[in-house]
């Protein structure tokens, strides 16, 4: 053993067993995990082949192209007669995204509205919002669906006595809601949607270059207005050239239906609304929380510059709350999407309702789960990973 | 200058009397006008509020007393036109919402449990009752091998029941409960591996936590029920209520994990040095000195998890075990009772049980939070 030239004790650490080595000990914890995993992934595995080896069930995803059989409440994209499980699944995935897209634009909405409510100064609107979070939220999901589709959608008239919100044009039945459906003329069709694509790349431009000449000479321009202008104006332009090329087709009532016109399925109807109703309150909290983070002095500063009220909202407290709301309410528009699988229990031809028939049918458990997972691990991760970016642009640049 | 600092000099002798604040801005008045009628457009606001209010109000009252069915023997009466709730049919119906299809003679041992269960949850939830060590030890490991005994039976002479007759807030109960207890343990765990330094089992653990936080729990019930009896080796039966247990108990876990590395990264880092230099291993620093800190700063969060597991519950009835909505609605299919407003007094009963305890719960954790809120806030 070397001696320290002032001889105080060793340089070189005593030596100690291996297994108080905490490196060693380290690789010996992690190798025996390891292996404990790995032995429990294989007697699962093994368990499994023999257990299907014993039901005769095939394994593979070939079971994929075999015929459903079935119809679908609601096909979104074309499902004939002798279609695919395959295709079911992918029928039952569109609608999945028809309900996660629709209830997070109503609950965005909503939930935004009860949480400035709940800040509000009026003594009525904030307890009114107060009192809807802590009920809605404390409420099972479930027990709201079953509400909605069996005790509110389901006690509605037949389609012979119809409601008539819009009499001839609008009709509310126990089969759903049914909507005059739109045909645009070729040129009308094709000149909206371009329209509004060309007057959206157009204010875009335009927003950049009114904001660099802001920078440069401080001129301002009003860029919220030509947006505007271009967004209603370019589409309706064009739909006038056309001569208002557009017939509505209204549904028509028969002896025992309607024919013609949109239907939207009552199972759609209540899982919207119970989605949107129960993620409200949880938006409307995420709100709350987001604009109280912001401090009053914000406020006061920019009141003090000379902002208005008005002003003082959209170029300063909004964009710093919205750092604080995103990442939360991003976590619910997860849940949203999550919680649209409960979809099943009032029948309404989700993935994962599509998923149990063809389960059912089939016997084909491990796939038909492996698929279901794949698709929600797949939406969350990518979520996931979008925030991080997100994150780390937004986060405070600190010195 | 001097005539004129005379001819100004006043000053009063005493203090002036001091003034009641302008009328416009104190008493119920003012409040009004600052809370209700700001401007017209608040006004408008508050009419708006009040209507909704009264008649959501109005429509509730209408429907649960004014306009009630009180009592009758089966659902003629409530098959009546323009007829309120139908409380008969809860009358014939509360028991089995309580306790499912278990056999009525047996009732008194689930009712036994729900004694045990708030016999030992109360006092946990006081702080200021002592022995909570022993209370501890009651609340996990006594009470769960006590109802495990009386509800199964099949020792001490006590009849057996099977799973498939539980039901009702029984197994809400039943299910939440175990779900969290069992979870936590798991979740400690997992959030211990998440910030372990060793990669191997951060990286497993990351895995799984992120795996199950990513997918829905109706899948995980439906892999639970399908997949599970096909992972076991051969012969080996698992009871169908016992599959979702393990499925949300492991769903949970990953949930807690993340709550409790919450807590765990609060935990300024001169304790861990601290207990290093005492020369506490690993196991020890954790359990003596990390845990206990970061478990009384999550107390609140595990409440959460409980209040959504607790909600969650109802899920189990996709995989045909009745909950308590599970068993409100099972009965809605009963013919004798069948009425359109039947399922609107079932939900009503199911809503009022659910917003009760989920209520009572989260005020619980926000005093609990309240009352925690010392030591590292700073």
């Amino acid at each position: 053993m070397t001696k320290r030239p002032d001889g105080l004790g060793a340089d070189v650490a005593p030596s100690v067993a291996w297994y108080n080595d905490p490196t060693k000990r380290g690789y010996l914890f992690q190798a025996l995990t390891l292996a404990a995993v790995i032995v429990v992934a294989w007697t699962i595995v093994h368990n499994t082949a023999v257990n299907l080896e014993r039901r005769h069930i095939a394994q593979g995803f070939g079971f994929l192209s075999t015929t459903a059989g079935f119809d679908l409440a609601q096909e979104s994209i074309s499902f004939p007669k002798d279609a695919s499980y395959g295709r079911a699944l992918v029928v039952g995935l569109v609608n999945t995204v028809i309900v996660a897209v629709a209830g997070i634009f109503f609950a965005t909405v909503f939930g935004f509205l009860v949480g400035v409510g709940r800040l509000s100064h009026n003594f009525v609107i904030s307890r009114l919002c107060t009192g809807y979070v802590e009920l809605l939220r404390n409420i099972p999901l479930l027990l709201q669906i079953f509400f909605w589709y069996f005790a509110v959608l389901g006690v509605l008239p037949s389609p012979r006595q119809s409601l008539q919100p819009i009499p001839g044009w609008v009709f509310v039945n126990n089969r759903g809601l049914y909507l005059p459906e739109f045909h645009f003329g070729s040129f009308a069709g094709w000149g909206v949607v371009g329209g509004l694509i060309v007057a959206l790349v157009v204010s875009w431009a335009i927003r950049r270059w009114a904001r660099a000449r802001q920078m440069a000479t401080g001129q301002q321009f009003p860029a919220g207005w030509v947006t505007l202008g271009l967004v209603v104006g370019l589409p309706l332009a064009l739909f006038a050239i056309s001569g208002f090329d557009l017939s509505l087709v209204a549904p028509k009532k028969s002896t025992f239906n309607l024919s013609g016109g949109i239907q939207i399925i009552p199972e759609l109807i209540a899982l919207v609304l119970a989605l949107a109703t129960y993620t409200a309150s949880f938006i409307a909290e995420v709100v709350r929380a987001g604009i109280l983070a912001v401090s009053h002095g914000q406020t006061e500063a920019a009141r003090s510059l000379g902002l208005s009220h008005g002003q003082n909202l959209r170029l300063v407290v909004i964009p710093q709350a919205m750092r604080v709301i995103i990442p939360p309410l991003t976590n619910q528009y997860l849940n949203l999407t999550k919680n649209s699988s409960l979809a099943v229990a009032i029948a309404y031809p989700d993935l994962v309702s599509v998923g149990g028939i063809v389960l059912n049918q089939s016997g084909q458990a491990i796939e038909v789960i492996v698929i279901w997972m794949a698709i929600y691990l797949g939406t969350s991760v990518t979520t996931a990973m979008i925030m991080n970016v997100y994150n780390r642009r937004m986060a405070i640049v600190e010195r | 200058m001097s005539d004129v600092t005379a001819s100004a000099a006043f000053v009063r002798p005493t203090l002036a009397e001091p003034r009641d604040p302008p009328k416009s801005f104190v008493g119920p008045f003012a409040w009004a006008r600052a809370h209700l009628f700001g401007s017209i457009f608040d006004a408008l606001l508050t009419a708006f509020g009040l209507f909704l209010l009264g008649w959501i109000a109005w429509t509730v009252l209408d429907f649960a007393l004014f306009r009630a069915v009180w009592s009758a023997k089966d659902g003629e009466t409530c098959r009546a036109e323009g007829v309120g709730a139908c409380w008969p049919y809860v009358e014939a119906y509360w028991k089995q919402f309580v306790y499912g299809r278990y056999p009525a003679e047996e009732r008194w041992r689930p009712t036994l449990v729900f004694a045990i269960f708030a016999a030992t949850l109360i006092p946990l939830a006081m702080p200021k009752v002592p022995y909570k060590r022993a209370n501890v030890i009651a609340f996990l490991v006594g009470m769960p091998i006590a109802s495990y005994f009386l509800l199964t039976g099949g020792v001490f002479g006590l009849e057996p029941v099977e799973t498939t007759l539980w039901g009702g807030l029984l197994v809400t109960l039943i299910v939440s409960v175990v779900g969290i207890v069992c979870s936590l343990p798991l979740g400690i765990l997992l959030a211990l591996g998440r910030r372990s330094k060793l990669p191997i089992i951060k990286m497993l653990c990351i895995v799984t936590i992120e795996f199950w936080r990513g997918v829905p729990l109706i899948t995980v019930l439906f892999m639970a029920s399908n997949m599970l009896p096909l992972f076991m080796p051969e012969g080996m039966e698992v009871d169908k209520l016992l599959r979702a247990l393990i499925g949300v108990a492991i769903f949970t876990s990953a949930y807690l994990a993340e709550t409790i590395r919450g807590g765990l990264q609060a935990i300024p880092k001169g304790q861990y040095e601290g207990a290093m230099a005492l020369g506490l291993g690993y196991w020890q620093m954790m359990g003596l000195i990390v845990m206990p800190q970061a478990l009384k700063l999550v107390i609140p969060g595990i409440v959460n998890s409980f209040i959504s597991l607790f909600k969650d519950t109802t899920l189990v009835l996709i995989v045909s075990i009745f909950d308590l909505l599970g068993m409100i609605q099972a009965s809605l299919a009963d013919p004798v009772w069948i009425s359109p407003v039947t399922g609107k007094t079932g939900y009503l009963v199911a809503a009022v049980t659910f917003w009760v305890f989920c209520f009572g719960m989260s005020r619980y954790s926000q005093w609990m939070e309240r009352r925690l809120a010392t030591g590292h806030k700073r």
